[in-house]
């Protein structure tokens, strides 16, 4: 998930130069019979994406598993597995939050009680369910911030797996961009959201396929869970990596700095209840979904495939403190990108900066003298944390295997492309084109407005990619937008749903300030880190921890401007609000099922699970 | 997904059953020939019971999910 923060940072990765991998003729096959596939699929579906409700909605015509799936296999980018994967090497299992505590208890709550008032409404788009609940500027404002983001944010996925692309195997930035960019653009151009559906689904079994021989392999050679447990408490000299909670009473007494008030009112209420309920994004795949029952199964499906995530993503991230060796088999230690890149020999220098690389090896202090000496000599190479998962494959993965491991990561690039571009075209063409530009079109004609939006949009991302890779900073604060918008998004939706008495213009008033306070928030720490120990209401925090309170403020002033401006503004006629309030809405009764079939009943499972995982790792 | 045509599924099984025989093929031919790739736990023979699980899926997908079955 983009907003959480821990991701690997494409533009501080393009200082590696050294592949870490080489492909055969086996492993390209492999790569090329993915892409063949995926156009196989556009030019399939082509065919079946002719009116809007097909091209933009996937004809609703999904059954629970795939829009599952899918839902869930949005957020499972590669730059998000590397990511987490590096969190996992530098503070063990704590990194597992953002997959439990950050996303389960959201994806239920969407699937028993917020999936029906999409659904009901039958609404194209969440800017859409706002225009209905707090009409046309509170739908404008959504609808322009998120199409903004989402076209950024392609560009930066293609940056990403160009990035990822060259440091793992070599290649050019041009030509991976221009790959993706042109396998993109042909397979959702031709099938919409079917086609970036079809292949979300494909991602998430490659993924599988591809990654869960890390943890597999890893585990045997480590002895077991036991042993793994036994050799990093050997090594890093304490069992800290093995508990979520026991460590997050206080900010100092864990590596990411994060207390357990942020973590569930910052991560497990409003970032992760803002992603997962009011992201398009991710709700558009479950409003593809073919009836109510299947929609709201999709996010009940998703939460099992989701709390086994850890298991490919944090697992490799562990087993790479123990077992990842160095060419001349010592234990190989990584560090953060920012030693990398100090470390580095890039294309612009001619030789490395000792002073500045020794000063940057001394602020790690896992590093000892002996691995700093060798460095600077030049016989040993750094890698960074965000290489933990790639090294881990190639450790393992011999021709063939590694060629699949290497499609999985295109493939959760090219479909978190895919679903950037999939979800701008819906909402550029609903909540822009057509209110403010064309009302009265007809159905062909809004199909090929989102044709060509996608066609265009991959443009722009292209322009967006090389942006990003010509000023590295922006990186950080395309990636922080998302921070921005979620948490005064999830305000206004919840209050709309639960809160009959809420306004029109205290919607549109509590988004805009919601996204004002944030953004001000974001500016401050960035002007004056001090602003950090305020906003955390710690001076012990680290940055993870404004990233949870930023959001958990800028959720309460949203929420509160709306509380007040409702108060002295009038409300919309209770008979206005069916479909879209929850006490104003008969929700449709849904036909006896068998009680193996009945969605809460997973529900309640999959709660359980989730608790007995917080409770044998706490 | 509903309706005619072909299934999501049927896809996943043409890949997997592709990615399935090139994988194993590899892996019966390195078993024969002996380790051609540094990789460790070489002595497991992975690309052969990876690829072997890879194959029996895709075909399973590619037979329940062929195209024009009721």
């Amino acid at each position: 998930m983009t907003h959480f923060g821990a991701l690997a940072s494409p533009a501080l990765l393009a200082f590696s130069t050294v592949p870490i991998a080489h492909l055969t003729i086996l492993d390209m096959i492999v790569i090329a019979v993915y892409f063949g596939m995926v156009i196989w699929i556009g030019f399939y579906l082509k065919g079946r994406s002719n009116t809007s409700e097909e091209f933009f909605m996937a004809g609703r015509e999904m059954t629970a598993w795939i829009a599952g799936l899918s839902f869930v296999s949005a957020n499972l980018g590669s730059l998000e597995l590397m990511g987490w994967a590096g969190a996992a090497y530098q503070y063990g299992i704590l990194a597992t939050h953002w997959y439990w505590i950050g996303a389960i208890p959201a994806m239920i709550f969407l699937g028993l009680v917020m999936m029906p008032f999409y659904y009901v409404s039958k609404t194209h788009s969440v800017p859409g369910y706002l225009h209905l609940r707090f009409g046309e500027h509170a739908r404008i404002l959504a609808a322009i911030s998120f199409a903004t983001e989402m076209i950024l944010m392609s560009g930066v996925n293609m940056f990403a797996m160009a990035v990822v692309m060259k440091v793992v195997l070599g290649w050019s930035l041009t030509f991976s961009i221009l790959i993706s960019a042109a396998a993109v653009a042909i397979y959702v151009t031709l099938g919409g959201l079917r086609s970036a559906i079809f292949n979300e689904v494909m991602q998430f079994v490659l993924i599988w396929g591809g990654a869960l021989l890390v943890p597999i392999l890893g585990l045997i050679q480590a002895g077991g869970w036991d042993g793994l447990k036994k050799q990093i408490i050997k090594n890093m000299g304490t069992d800290s990596y093995f508990h979520i909670w026991r460590d997050t009473g206080h900010f100092s007494a864990n590596p990411m700095g994060v207390h357990w008030t942020g973590i569930v009112l910052g991560l497990g209420f409003v970032i992760s209840f803002g992603y997962w309920t009011t992201d398009f994004l991710v709700v558009q795949r479950v409003l593809a979904a073919h009836n109510l029952r299947a929609a709201r199964m999709a996010p009940i499906i998703a939460s099992y495939f989701k709390m086994a995530v850890p298991f490919i993503v944090i697992l490799p991230g562990l087993l790479g403190l123990v077992l990842l060796q160095n060419p001349d088999h010592s234990r190989m230690l990584l560090v953060g990108q920012d030693v990398v890149k100090s470390c580095t020999t890039d294309e612009s220098a001619s030789q490395m900066n000792t002073a500045e690389c020794s000063a940057a090896m001394d602020s790690q202090s896992t590093l000892p003298a002996d691995y700093k000496q060798k460095v600077l000599t030049g016989s040993q190479e750094l890698h960074s944390y965000n290489d933990a998962l790639p090294l881990m494959m190639v450790r393992y993965m011999g021709p063939g295997l590694l060629g699949l491991g290497i499609t999985a990561l295109i493939a959760g690039f090219m479909s978190g492309m895919a679903g950037n571009v999939s979800a701008f075209s819906t909402v550029w063409t609903y909540d822009i084109y057509k209110p403010l530009i064309k009302k009265n079109g007809s159905d062909s004609h809004y199909v090929s407005v989102g044709r060509w939006s996608i066609f265009i949009g991959v443009l722009v991302s292209i322009g967006a990619g090389y942006l990003v890779q010509h000023a590295h900073g922006i990186m950080d604060y395309v990636q922080a937008l998302f921070s921005f918008f979620i948490a005064p998004l999830l305000a206004a939706i919840l209050m709309g749903m639960f809160w009959k008495r809420a306004t029109a213009p205290a919607g549109f008033l509590g988004l805009l300030i919601g996204i004002v306070s944030s953004v001000g928030m974001f500016v401050w720490v960035k002007m004056n880190p001090a602003g950090l120990a305020t906003i955390a209401l710690s001076p012990d925090a680290k940055p993870m921890a404004e990233n949870l309170y930023r959001a958990w403020w800028a959720f309460c002033i949203a929420a509160i401007v709306i509380f007040l401006v409702s108060l002295v503004t009038k409300p919309k006629p209770v008979a206005e609000l069916d479909g879209l309030c929850y006490s104003c809405t008969v929700l449709p009764k849904e036909e006896p099922v068998p009680f193996y079939k009945n969605v809460w009943l997973w529900a309640l499972l999959a709660v359980c699970i989730f608790a007995a995982l917080n409770i044998i790792f706490w | 997904m509903h309706g005619s045509g072909i299934q999501i599924w049927f896809f996943i099984g043409v890949l997997l059953l592709i990615y399935g025989v090139l994988i194993l093929g590899y892996g019966i031919f390195e078993a024969v020939v002996g380790p051609l790739a540094p990789v460790e736990l070489n002595y497991l023979h992975t690309p052969i019971w990876w690829g072997g699980l890879l194959t029996v899926a895709g075909l399973l997908y590619c037979i329940k999910f062929r195209p024009g079955r009721a």
